[in-house]
């Protein structure tokens, strides 16, 4: 590897392992030390590899001068030392030599325990996702907010508050028990599915980092797998779900960046690979006797990977669509649903479907009822369209709506 | 706007013979189910997780004997039952109206929930 990549390559795999180890040694109260100790390690990095030339092994370099830091940070910072030596001789065992293991057995353990700290229902949402790419997957304040078309005060303040509730509510990075699986879990799935879907449909402009988001909540959704106590049915499902979305990631956008709808995607670009890799973890989510909405969305998903448009394909989609409504209701997947009835019972019974769901104020409920209308009464449609152009705020669905009022046939 | 509570009961004949619809009938009706609960659930209207009910069952009597499933002496018996919230009664009506136990020759009774201050 070059000289000059390697330091970001490494931060990228070693910072988020590193602070994850430190944190699950320290406890909830240390974070920022931790990180400290971390970015104070990247920065020694830097200037002695630029002086000496890269060692031998960077990731035990690195390891080795965090260690050094941290027992140096200990043994010279006295306050710290009082504040959390309780909690260093809880968790270890040598009260004088402070063990610090960078073993990829401890890193494993730290970062799931992370997982489960950082996507906690004492924080808000919007927040866990802010500090799970921050902690876990090591993205930057400004990557944060590019992503999230925000600004880095913002982003900086609800990471800062977020730390300051974890705190507060005193709560502990561990191992989850069993029983605290169990309760946790959706919390954590939901958040690593809005961590896949930030990346899946962001509107940021930048794709790669896009694509790291999806690719990184992938990672982590694949530590809950290789854990034995996690890797539950439900876990599975979502891993399928985001390997099938993951998929078409390439056949989604032309190259000034427009999204191409579904039906005028080339399939060559869809990834075969993941699409196995999809088909197998849902085969090893339909073991047990759960069915959670992951299972129900990444069978949708399953579908849409077959490109035929066959009547036994659009019929298992809707009545998936129909156990997800019954299971729990969201505007998209009623629009979904209506637009599947139209494909298994026709256009008249979709139209009269539709038109109970009263999403008033959605853009995209406008457009489905043009989709809808069109070729039955094109007028109508018309009409439709019109009202979604003024109701979106989306640039991309104007020009992909006016695409479509151009296929009308106007009198 | 206020939504209401309403309870949809569906009962049919279990019970007689030729009454019973036939394995293909019941086969299609699985797809009439779906279809009619997922438009509820598409307009956001269910009130409650759906339950699947036991089909046997027991019935208590006035001189508290106990008989094994509903199909005693009375016709119909509940199939099933779900909750939707609703504007009001008229509403629900249109909603039981495209319930698939009246293509089975079965009804639906609709209750509204009240509350102490009503």
């Amino acid at each position: 590897m070059e000289e000059r990549e390697l330091i970001p390559h490494l931060f990228r795999t070693e910072y988020r392992k590193m602070v994850s180890v430190l944190c699950y040694l320290f406890g909830i109260k240390h974070i920022e030390i931790a990180e400290d100790i971390v970015s104070e390690t990247f920065l020694a990095a830097t200037e002695i590899w630029g002086m000496n030339g890269n060692p031998e092994n960077p990731a035990a370099w690195l390891y080795a001068v965090a260690k050094n830091k941290t027992r140096n940070y200990l043994k010279h910072n006295s306050i710290f030392e009082v504040k959390i030596s309780e909690e260093i001789k809880r968790s270890t065992n040598i009260t004088e030599e402070l063990s610090i293991d960078f073993s990829s057995k401890n890193i494993t353990d730290s970062q799931l325990a992370m997982i489960f700290a950082v996507c906690h229902s004492a924080i808000s949402v919007d927040a866990q996702i802010a500090l799970a790419l921050n902690l876990l997957c090591g993205f930057g304040i400004q990557e944060i907010a590019d992503a999230f078309l925000s600004n880095k005060e913002v982003i900086y303040k609800r990471i800062n508050r977020a730390k300051e509730k974890l705190r507060d509510a005193n709560i502990r990075i561990e191992q989850p028990s069993l029983t605290e699986i169990s309760g946790r879990l959706d919390t954590v799935l939901t958040t690593l599915y809005l961590l896949f879907s930030e990346g899946y449909y962001s509107s940021s402009q930048q794709t790669t980092l896009r694509k790291e988001f999806c690719a990184e909540a992938m990672r982590l959704n694949y530590l809950l797998i290789e854990n034995k106590t996690t890797n539950l049915p439900e876990v599975n499902a979502l891993f399928a779900l985001m390997c099938f979305h993951a998929s078409r990631f390439e056949a989604r956008k032309n190259g000034s960046g427009e999204s191409i709808l579904y039906d005028d995607q080339d399939e060559t670009l869809w990834n075969r690979e993941l699409i196995e890799k999809g088909i197998y973890y849902l085969g090893r989510a339909s073991t047990g006797t759960v069915v959670s909405r992951y299972h129900l969305e990444a069978s949708i998903a399953y579908w849409h990977t077959q490109k035929v448009d066959s009547t036994e394909k659009w019929k298992n989609i809707l009545q998936l669509y129909n156990q997800l409504l019954i299971f729990e209701y969201s505007p998209i997947a009623a629009l979904n649903r209506t637009y599947t009835l139209s494909k298994t019972n026709g256009k008249q019974a979709a139209i009269d479907e539709a038109e109970k769901l009263k999403l008033n104020d959605n853009a995209l409920y406008y457009a489905l009822l043009g989709n809808l209308y069109t070729d039955v009464d094109d007028e109508i449609a018309l009409k439709h369209y019109q009202t979604a152009i003024e109701l979106t705020k989306s640039a991309e669905q104007v020009t992909t709506i006016k695409r479509n009022i151009a296929k009308l046939h106007i009198k | 706007m206020i939504m209401e509570e309403f309870i949809l009961i569906f009962r049919r004949d279990f019970n007689t013979k030729e009454e019973q619809p036939s394995p293909e009938q019941l086969q299609a009706s699985v797809k009439l189910w779906q279809d009619w609960l997922g438009g509820i659930g598409a307009q956001n209207k269910l009130a409650k997780p759906l339950q699947r009910w036991d089909t046997a069952g027991k019935i208590v009597k006035s001189n508290k004997s106990v008989t094994d499933g509903p199909y005693a002496e009375i016709k119909e018996s509940i199939g099933g039952l779900i909750f939707v919230k609703v504007d009001n009664y008229d509403e629900a009506v249109s909603i039981a109206k495209d319930c698939p136990i009246l293509q089975l020759g079965g009804n639906v009774e609709i209750r509204k929930a009240t509350h102490a201050e009503d």
